[in-house]
């Protein structure tokens, strides 16, 4: 399975990634050759076999909707690149 | 001072009740031992030495006997296990001035138990990569050769109990990200049963995966340590609920009437003595009075495939939350918004997470989901359909950890080459079964090789029971330096 330069270019847009040209090839050929390794997932037979999320039998883990103690918020926005008013700054997004 | 670094957590918690040795004393002795040798090996990324010095001052002044293993005991965690008002990057740039608000469990779990963390050590970006030359600050050496890597991802756990920096270590494991580098560098590694010890505060790279474990320098301290983190945890939603065995009380039964599994054909492509060790131990079980029984596993190359999507598919949506919104470093020249996400990732994310991210949104991605993601999740039922199959035939299985000993650095540069490193460990966490490396001698070359031993969920205590077995009869080799 061989991955196209402009679906790699479509799939950085999607993960919000930019890369240079060099880069662009250089993952071309690498993501193609995983994606060939890959393949041996296609020479399974899995029909009907249904698929595992999790490995643990669990459901709905529920608990008693109780309001806890959130972190203070000085000390949630200390690691914020930036803040202002109660909440974080970003570039201004409508113009 | 080199007989307290050396000693076991046994050993140190014995030498602590009797009054032998001091909690300054034995923490001091690793501090001078990483003052000594950090340069060398390149294990921390952030130290707590001074700290560390004041909680076993604290211990002293007490005067009483440790209440736990591990109280008054140093020891030191995996950069990925997030520690309030202590740098916590996961080896990645992105991270780089992260102080984390809050404590993960396993953490707090250790800090209440009276162990005195020494520091954060070295990985693989993110936990992505089989060697930690992925980590964005620095190269862990393996103390064995230091021209040669310690495994990964939990490359400086690893380095750390192997070079007796620290008596033992927390490390991750994904696919063999505690496994691999406990076979590369000579000590005890253990991939619980998913679930067992909780992921809160484990900075998430594949969720269905990821799983906390232990390094230590022999089996017993595994088993003990284990026992003080393997517990249900009301954070974490996959934790597990149910009742949690006892992991010691079984340590020192005989192994007649046990069932031992082997895989012929993984006998193929191992290095000669990896192969001959796997011989040997299959002579020390029977020995010991097991029963040695051949099994088929035919979904090896496929479980590897399976999961390289999976965990892809999972990271690729988990780091998604690094925009440089909320924490983390931020790009500082950016036009807008979407370009501020696109900067501050395009320079924080080292060329591996890059590609995971890059092959796990294309698996995601419309028109390749049942390609790919389903169907490798589908493929994952299959493994542990074959498990089960395995554990009707047989109480546990042993395999090599790895086909090869620890390797050189940039020698595995192609990705697929690289991925092959967890060949053997990575079948557990596609199925969840708690596994475990334990050494089995040196190559030719004196480096250290791993057998693991794997069994069905929750049988950690069979696990430790065979594997301590197998260790009085063969002892572990120790790097004397």
């Amino acid at each position: 399975m061989k991955i196209s330069k402009d679906e790699v270019k479509y799939v950085a847009g999607l993960a919000r990634i930019s890369f240079d040209e060099d880069e662009i090839d250089k993952l071309q050929s690498e993501l193609s050759a995983v994606l060939e390794y890959a393949d041996a997932l296609n020479k399974v037979d899995t029909e009907g076999v249904a698929p595992t999320e999790h490995i643990l039998p669990i459901k709905n883990v529920f608990r008693k909707d109780e309001a806890k103690e959130s972190l203070p918020l000085e000390e949630v926005f200390k690691n914020a690149p930036d803040t202002e008013a109660g909440g974080f700054k970003v570039p201004k997004v409508i113009e | 001072m080199s007989e307290i670094i050396t000693k076991s957590v046994k050993e140190l918690n014995k030498a602590l009740s009797d009054g032998e040795l001091s909690s300054s004393e034995i923490t001091q002795a690793f501090v001078d031992k990483i003052k000594e040798d950090d340069d060398t090996y390149e294990v921390f990324l952030t130290k707590t030495l001074d700290e560390a010095l004041n909680e076993a001052k604290a211990f002293d002044e007490k005067g009483q006997a440790p209440r736990t293993i591990v109280d008054g005991l140093p020891y030191v965690l995996k950069d990925n296990i997030v520690t309030k008002d202590i740098r916590t990057t996961a080896a990645s740039k992105i991270l780089d001035n992260f102080i984390p608000p809050y404590d993960a469990s396993v953490y707090e779990d250790l800090n209440e138990d009276g162990a005195i963390l020494l520091g954060k050590v070295n990985m693989d970006e993110f936990a992505m990569g089989s060697s930690t030359e992925n980590s964005a600050y620095r190269k862990t050496k393996n103390p064995w050769d230091l021209t040669r890597v310690p495994g990964g991802s939990s490359g400086g756990s690893a380095a750390a109990v192997s070079a007796h920096l620290a008596p033992f270590a927390l490390g991750s494991d994904t696919g063999g990200s505690i496994r691999q580098p406990a076979a590369y560098t000579g000590v005890v590694g253990v991939k619980p049963t998913y679930g067992l010890v909780s992921r809160y505060g484990l900075i998430a790279f594949a969720s269905s995966l990821d799983q906390i474990g232990t390094f230590t320098n022999t089996v017993e301290d595994a088993a003990l340590i284990l026992s003080r983190i393997a517990k249900n945890d009301k954070k974490d939603s996959t934790s597990f609920s149910g009742t949690y065995p006892d992991f010691i009380k079984d340590l020192e039964a005989p192994l007649t009437g046990r069932t031992i599994a082997v895989v012929p054909a993984f006998e193929e492509g191992l290095q000669d003595e990896i192969r001959d060790s796997l011989k040997e131990a299959i002579d020390v079980y029977k020995d010991l009075g097991a029963e040695i029984v051949e099994v088929d596993f035919k979904l090896l190359e496929q479980a590897l495939s399976a999961y390289y999507m999976i965990a892809s598919a999972e990271a690729s949506s988990n780091l998604a939350r690094y925009d440089g919104v909320r924490y983390g470093v931020r790009a500082q020249d950016y036009d807008g918004l979407v370009d501020m996400y696109v900067k501050t990732r395009t320079e924080g994310f080292g060329p591996e997470v890059k590609r995971r991210i890059m092959l796990g949104t294309y698996a995601l991605s419309s028109g390749y989901y049942d390609a790919f993601y389903k169907k490798a999740m589908q493929i994952r039922t299959l493994v542990v359909n074959e498990y089960d199959k395995i554990f009707k035939k047989a109480d546990l299985l042993l395999t090599p950890t790895t086909a090869t000993t620890a390797f050189k650095f940039g020698e595995r540069s192609d990705p697929i080459e690289m991925y092959l490193s967890d060949l053997y460990t990575i079948p557990a966490n596609i199925s969840g079964i708690p596994a475990l490396s334990m050494p089995a001698g040196l190559d030719k070359n004196g480096l250290p090789i791993g057998l693991q031993l794997s069994g069905p969920a929750l049988s950690e205590g069979l696990l430790f029971n065979a594997a301590h077995a197998y260790e009085k009869v063969t002892g572990n080799e120790k790097l004397e330096r």
